[in-house]
């Protein structure tokens, strides 16, 4: 029969970036705290398990649907970001550089994984645009196979509509060494080169 | 050619290689910041294998030699063509059965991907590809006739081709045989789109059907964008 504290530690060993070992300090931990971190937590995370939801419109997560995001007036309607995974929405919101609305694919087209446009939210993208009719879409996907393969069917599929599709631009990151950089890295950033003003 | 993330940062790896055909291995961090550029389809990279029985799944270590995909990222015609070529390999070849002339011409294939013939040799690979898999084409003379000329198309019963004139009768049952295939010099998006849709056909019914499974999507993919480039040609 399992006692509590190994089930404890087995499910906390489920989550990312946490092993068996790391599981059990952090329980340790917990137990210590009861009070003050492990009873709150459990609440927190009861909470959020019944109140957290999929936003019907973008695809993010929050306690409402529509989210936040969708139902802030003060977001501008005429910007789209489609984005691979609600992780990736989460990281433009950090930057605070992006101020349009959302939309999450759910991730990318994988041929080998069996994953194609029918199980990514890409007819609800197109839904989206026909309503609300945005100037431009920035498809902010990952500089891979299945990310750019996955921004070129989304261009097809939303070429019937009077907008601009641009895409993330790839190449040296800030704070980058040359010298560091991949070969790939390095031949995409030469290619988008701009004039220097 | 293809991954399958693994753990946290793990990745399994399916290689195509010059000594072992389709070859898998774990990847420990494949999956993570650093390494995860390396391991897109079409990258070259030299590989190192070590399991402690050879018929455990093993641990890649891996070197780059080229990373091509990110040549193509922006082309949506050639990232299609290269998605098409490496789901076609990594579903179709048995593993660790080494096939170095595929192997050769996949590798040249890659080389020439940024080149103006990459389609022609696109479908040239994947007919080298069926012939590897013991599904070859007759292409050298009429099922019908024996006639070595004018072989405008294909019997998709028996893959064999067929002239012109004998096959008048029957062409619309018949798939069309791209020039380039036979000899003759002219290249065009047309007959690029027309060998797809053959080769296509016989992946489907000989290998694919076989196992109760579509033709790979990727493949698909490419032959719709194809149409779509000759329609807007055409309207033009």
């Amino acid at each position: 029969m399992i006692s509590d504290l190994e089930r404890l530690i087995q499910m906390l060993a489920r989550l990312p970036g946490l092993g068996p070992r790391s599981a059990r300090r952090v329980a340790l931990e917990l137990i210590k705290k009861r009070d003050a971190l492990m009873l709150p937590l459990a609440r927190a995370m009861e909470t959020a398990a019944h109140s957290l939801k999929l936003c019907s419109s973008c695809g993010n997560f929050d306690t409402q649907s529509p989210c936040d995001l969708c139902t802030d007036p003060r977001r501008d309607n005429t910007l789209f970001c489609v984005v691979a995974d609600i992780a990736d929405l989460w990281a433009l919101e950090r930057t605070k550089a992006f101020t349009g609305r959302y939309h999450v694919l759910g991730g990318t087209l994988s041929a080998l994984d069996g994953i194609g446009p029918d199980q990514l939210n890409i007819d609800s993208l197109v839904g989206r645009i026909e309503e609300i009719k945005p100037k431009e879409v920035i498809l902010a996907l990952g500089a891979t196979v299945d990310g750019q393969t996955t921004a070129h069917y989304v261009t097809d599929r939303l070429e019937k509509f009077d907008v601009i599709i641009s895409r993330l631009a790839h190449g040296v990151p800030i704070g980058g060494e040359l010298d560091y950089l991949d070969d790939g890295t390095l031949t995409t950033a030469l290619r988008a080169r701009r004039p220097s003003s | 050619m293809s991954i399958q993330p693994h753990g946290e940062s793990g990745l399994v790896a399916q290689m195509f290689t010059q000594s072992y055909g389709r070859h898998a291995g774990f990847v420990s961090g494949g999956n993570g910041r650093r390494q995860k550029p390396l391991f897109q389809p079409g990258n070259y990279l030299q590989v190192s294998w070590r399991g402690r029985l050879s018929e455990h799944l093993g641990n890649f270590t891996c070197e780059p030699l080229g990373l091509r995909a990110s040549d193509f990222l922006d082309d949506p015609l050639r990232l299609g063509a290269l998605n098409a070529a490496m789901t076609l390999l990594a579903t179709t070849l048995p593993e660790r059965e080494p096939h170095p002339n595929l192997y050769d011409a996949t590798l040249a294939w890659l080389e020439g991907l940024s080149g103006p013939y990459w389609g022609e040799t696109l479908v040239l690979l994947e007919v080298r590809l069926l012939d590897v898999l013991g599904f070859g084409l007759d292409l050298s003379s009429c099922a019908a006739t024996g006639l070595t000329e004018e072989l405008d198309y294909v019997s998709p019963r028996s893959g064999r081709a067929v002239s012109r004139e004998a096959a008048e009768p029957y062409k619309d049952k018949l798939l069309k045989l791209p020039g380039f295939l036979v000899g003759r010099q002219h290249t065009d998006l047309q007959s690029v789109y027309d060998g797809l849709q053959m080769t296509g056909y016989f992946f489907e019914k000989y290998i694919f059907h076989a196992q109760n499974k579509p033709l790979p999507e990727a493949h698909g993919r490419l032959t719709n964008r194809l149409q779509r480039a000759l329609d807007k040609e055409a309207a033009n």
